[in-house]
């Protein structure tokens, strides 16, 4: 009986840290998505990186829609729905933001690149998405993405699609 | 149930000189008992409780889908039966049904005189009855009780969920606690408590089965833990772990709750192992065959189960190297899964079989839980899983590893050891009778679930389109007449316990092997307060 | 309990044998479908190859079984051998199951491979899940519309026969060319849902906030149904979908036609901002519209469920200001499951349907909402 102690701490000490391993796969997983481009995540920080060269042999379509979330009283599109972009060259693209609500509201971007294994390839190098978007009562404004498509891209994607579904953050936003 | 049977018998007290002084009164005997046996058959006779209750909410579905249309219960109500037939039969039925006979029988069987923590025993069962009446009076709740299936995806279960989530919530945090106090407990039964002699390789399987599955417990169970309280700072802190707008997703839930669910099949299913490769030899009256590699086939099915957890996730949309590394891991599983099923059959081979109960149990695992096996590799593999997902096909083959897997090794370790917990043989025409009865009707229920999902229907719906009208009677059917068959059981167990039958003898199984057999029946109160010598 | 619905007559029909109704006659594949596509053919054939490879292992496992236990038995008189090991046939029931793996593996891996393959598509289109109807867009061409069950609210209470293709119909099927490569973008505005039609071997989940994406190539014209394959709440069972696969050339037509049908309903709108409805009017329409855009949640009684969806009958909100009434049903009431139907709604229909909720059900307020009233709460201006 001697050695129950030791083993019960052991296995106590086991539970606990599981028990944090579960909270420890949220980030775990963050990284994992960005690597993997699982669910068509991007890096969720600007891409410093510049571009290794223009490969001007080869032309990749990119598309851009938008989603609005439930509730959202904004219209929010791009400037354009597609464009053909050479991998290493530095674009941009406008998107245009509406707020058509009768208050100010904040609004959130979050990025999703199809397909997913593409997504580790659509560097940006300036997002709205990044940060939050406050806008005024009928407020417009214009917000820029920059990006370049990697020259490692796979030889089979040809097209890229980046879709933004913005939220309304206003709530979460003043309460903290 | 030995309070009852020695009250029956006491004559059987002529058995040496066990110090056999139970308790008197009530709360002392039941509620505050610290005996391993006491607590087993609390344990036992709560989860055939949940099993009928569960089973009555199966009924409720089936009634609502035995033809097209809304008959019986709105589709709301229906989400929560479905709900909480899943929670129920889960952590309500298989666990502690499984735990119940590891308390009674792992002392017995290395020749410990209790569980190392018999106090924590006591609470971990006694937290059970209150999780369970929590999550059932949810059902009365305003709002109704839990309704996003015993998966609770996110954000189903967060943003758009009743407002009895956090009763669900806390309900599950006490069953995660009672399933890891009593993990640890068997850890250290089984590590410290073995009688001198009782090598880690002449343990019996049934102990090796359980050993594995309580380090599964401990290293998912917190991980569930850890799931339900993301849902829970979603539903009412502010946090957004599974909300996209605040910069998580809701996908990472599924991967979070996998990686707990995948293993927790396999706690379902491990001691099912143990139990099956006791009875076959007791009845073959031959050695079990390779002992050595069913410890190694269950220690790599434990290993791989925390390897495959995404393939219940093929369609959420997954790179390809990611969807064939656990399509090939979960192929891997059948390896040591037909490892087991090709040593019980080669057990029987050549042996001298006869076939009471409990092996008529044993062989109907077999035969059904391999078809069910046969369906989980149909599964595994990605391509076709886009068309099984999320339809009945799923649903046949997790019922028929669940029932006519866990819950008939259950049943044949039940009517094994009866006569060792209650000191009676049950009656066999009933116990026969509740067989085939059972056999025949399970077979009715989910077999053409598996048509009805190659059809085309999908799981958890309250209404069909017509083309699946016809199965869905003969389903019923089979679901009303498996749920009838039970009360059959319920006699028997009645039977036993009043101490009405034959008193049994020592060992009732010409063939069967262990330290319990070398006990009077019922066994006393306190057994090996000496240890026993291990030859 | 208030979820018991009343005994009906109808379920008293339910407890006679099954063959007793009429309705339930259909026959039903039991077997899964080779669909439309090559890719579900290799699907199908996937499927078979590893049933047939399943059956051969059962059979001969069970047979080795059933031989015991027939002719080893004890009251035959056999006698138990004693063996209990060899490490020869344990090497080989261990490897041979490898080899077969093996075997399945590689055209699955195929079959997978060409499932996910990323190239060029010539039509995209935007599938849009939400509690519980689907939105189908066609990227870059202006055609969008939501996507509804049709059968009958009705039909599904045993009030009415059920017609033959019963929660599987919807409003307005999905239009698809033939020979194309379509892909679809799947995501969702609230829970997860999933797409499936069988016939493509298509099933994809669609997760808020994120897109998904999956390809079919359908070979021939036809009418292909199926359902939503993730629970996503009370009526996840009935979100049906229905796809119309049409050869080319009638599809540009169809294509066509639609955006000409979006630009004439535009002008139709503007038309109806200077007319007047009456209340008679509305009121027909209005019901229609209840029953199939609002009934699913806050019943056709207007009584909706207690602790998850409420009541309209006698809400504050249906009875007070009109036009925070307008504006929450044009708008949605966000953190809640009221959608915003600004879209998914004509204007005569949501101007009727205001209507019918302020007078309907003993509400009374003998409030009539015009169209303009709508249109300007939607474009925010003060009245």
């Amino acid at each position: 009986m001697a050695q129950t102690k030791p083993l019960v701490w052991t296995l106590s000490a086991v539970v606990v840290a599981m028990f944090g391993f579960g909270f420890a796969l949220v980030p775990l997983y963050q990284v994992f998505c960005e690597i993997t481009g699982l669910n068509g995540k991007t890096a969720t920080s600007a891409s410093v990186k510049p571009a290794d060269y223009v490969d001007r042999n080869r032309t990749v379509t990119v598309e851009f829609i938008t989603y609005l979330s439930p509730g959202m009283q904004w219209q929010f599109k791009p400037e354009v729905q597609t464009m053909k972009v050479h991998p290493g060259e530095i674009h941009q693209v406008n998107f245009i933001a509406h707020n058509q609500a009768g208050s100010a509201q904040v609004g959130q971007a979050v990025p999703s690149v199809s397909p997913g294994q593409a997504a580790a390839y659509l560097n940006k190098t300036e997002c709205f998405c990044f940060n939050q978007q406050p806008l005024q009562a009928g407020e417009r404004a214009e917000l820029p993405l920059r990006f370049f498509v990697d020259n490692a891209l796979p030889a089979e994607v040809k097209t890229l699609t980046l879709s933004y579904t913005l939220y309304d953050i206003s709530a979460s936003d003043s309460a903290g | 149930m030995t309070m009852e049977s020695s009250i029956a018998n006491p004559d059987m007290t002529e058995h040496g000189p066990h110090h056999d002084h139970k308790p008197s009164g009530f709360m002392a005997r039941w509620v505050l008992t610290t005996n391993h046996k006491d607590i087993g058959s609390l344990y036992l006779l709560f989860s055939f409780a949940m099993f009928l209750t569960g089973g009555a909410m199966a009924m409720v579905i089936r009634a609502e889908l035995f033809q097209p249309g809304l008959q019986l219960i709105e589709p709301n109500f229906f989400n929560q039966m479905t709900t909480v037939h899943g929670l129920i039969m889960v952590f309500g039925a298989v666990m502690p049904a499984f735990v119940g006979l590891a308390n009674w029988m792992l002392p017995v069987m290395i020749g410990a005189p209790d569980m190392a923590l018999p106090r924590m025993n006591n609470w971990s069962f006694w937290i059970l009855p209150f999780a369970f009446t929590m999550m059932l009076m949810s059902l009365f709740m305003e709002g109704g009780g839990p309704n996003f299936g015993w998966t609770f995806y996110a954000p189903l279960s967060t943003k758009y969920s009743p407002d009895s989530t956090a009763v669900f919530v806390f309900a599950v945090h006490l069953m995660g606690i009672s399933s890891i106090m009593g993990a640890i407990n068997v850890i250290v039964t089984i590590v410290n408590l073995r009688a001198p002699g009782m090598t880690m390789m002449k343990l019996p399987l049934f102990v090796w089965t359980w050993l594995i599955t309580a380090f599964l417990l401990i290293a998912v169970m917190p991980v569930l833990a850890g799931a339900v309280t993301m849902v829970l700072t979603d539903k009412y802190f502010g946090t957004s772990f599974f909300d996209a707008a605040g910069g998580g997703d809701p996908v990472m839930f599924q991967h979070i709750f996998w990686f707990f669910g995948h293993p927790e099949v396999y706690i379902m299913i491990l001691p099912s192992f143990g139990i099956i490769s006791a009875i076959v030899p007791a009845f073959s009256r031959k050695p079990l065959f390779g002992y050595a590699s069913m410890v190694y086939a269950t220690a790599s099915i434990a290993g791989l189960s925390f390897l495959v957890w995404a393939h219940h996730m093929f369609t959420t949309g997954m790179p390809v190297a990611a969807e064939l590394f656990f399509m090939y891991c979960t192929m891997l599983i059948s390896v040591p899964t037909g490892v087991k099923v090709f040593n019980w059959v080669a057990t029987m081979w050549r042996g001298s079989l006869t076939f009471e109960v409990p092996m008529l149990f044993a062989i109907a695992f077999i035969v059904l839980f391999t078809i069910g096996g046969f369906s989980g590799l149909m599964l595994a593999i990605t391509p076709v899983d886009f068309q099984y997902h999320d339809t009945y096909f799923v649903v046949a083959h997790f019922h028929y590893v669940l029932v006519s897997g866990a819950i008939f090794s259950i049943m044949a370790a039940s009517y094994y050891w009866l006569p060792k917990w209650t000191g009676v043989m049950f009656d066999e025409g009933l116990a026969k009778l509740h067989f085939w009865c059972s056999l025949i009707s399970v077979n009715v229920l989910f077999f053409p679930m598996h048509f009805l999902g190659l059809a085309g229907m999908p799981r958890r719906i309250p209404d069909y389109a017509l083309q699946f009208a016809n199965v869905n009677a003969i389903v019923s059917i089979g679901g009303f007449a498996f749920g009838l068959s039970q009360l059959i059981f319920l006699v028997v167990v009645i039977k036993c316990m009043r101490g009405k039958g034959e008193k049994a003898p020592d060992k009732p199984w010409e063939g069967a092997e262990g330290l319990e057999w070398e006990m009077p029946s019922p066994a006393p109160y306190h057994t090996h307060l000496t240890p026993p010598e291990i030859k | 309990m208030s979820q018991l619905k009343p005994p009906s007559f109808a379920f008293l029909i339910t407890l006679l044998p099954w063959g007793a109704s009429p309705a339930v006659a259909k026959s039903m594949p039991v077997n899964l479908t080779q669909g439309v596509t090559d890719i579900s053919q290799q699907v199908y054939d996937l499927h078979m190859t590893i049933f047939y490879i399943c059956c051969v292992i059962g059979i001969l496992v069970f047979a080795v079984m059933f031989w015991a236990i027939i002719h080893h038995r004890k009251d035959k008189g056999a006698k138990a051998a004693q063996f209990h090991e060899n490490t020869k046939v344990e090497i080989l029931w261990t490897a041979i199951p490898f080899v077969i793996l093996i075997a399945m593996a590689i055209p699955a891996t195929k079959t997978l491979i060409a499932m996910e393959d990323p190239s060029d598509a010539d039509i995209t289109i935007q599938v849009t899940g939400s509690q519980w109807k689907w939105h189908y867009k066609y990227f870059g061409q202006d055609v969008e519309f939501y996507s509804l069950l049709a059968t009958r609210q009705d039909q599904i209470n045993n009030e009415r026969n059920k017609r033959d293709n019963y929660l599987l119909e919807v409003d307005y099927p999905l239009v698809l060319p033939v020979g194309k490569k379509v892909r679809f973008l799947v995501t969702s505005e609230d829970v997860i849902h999933s797409w499936w039609v069988p016939a493509f071997a298509v099933k994809k989940d669609a997760n808020p906030g994120f897109i998904n994406e999956a390809w079919t190539r359908i070979n021939e014209p036809g009418i292909y149904r199926g359902q939503c394959a993730e629970l996503c709440g009370k009526d996840h069972g009935f979100m049906p979908i229905v796809v119309i696969a049409k050869p080319e050339q009638e599809f540009n037509t169809w294509l066509a036609s639609q955006q000409q049908k979006i630009a004439e309903e535009k002008a139709a709108e503007q038309a109806l901002l200077s007319m007047n409805m009456t209340m008679d009017e509305m009121m027909t329409l209005g019901e229609k519209v209840y029953l199939k855009s609002c009934a699913a949640c806050h019943q056709a009684n207007g009584e909706g469920l207690a602790g998850v969806f409420p009541a309209l009958k006698g809400n504050k909100i249906a009875t007070e200001d009109v036009l925070k009434h307008i504006d929450v049903v044009v708008h949605g009431a966000p953190g809640t499951a009221m959608q915003a139907f600004a879209k998914q709604l004509k204007l005569k229909e949501l101007s009727a349907v205001i209507t019918y909720e302020r007078n309907a059900w003993g509400n009374d307020t003998g409030d009539l909402v015009q169209p303009a009233q709508v249109k300007a709460v939607m474009d925010q201006k003060d009245l």
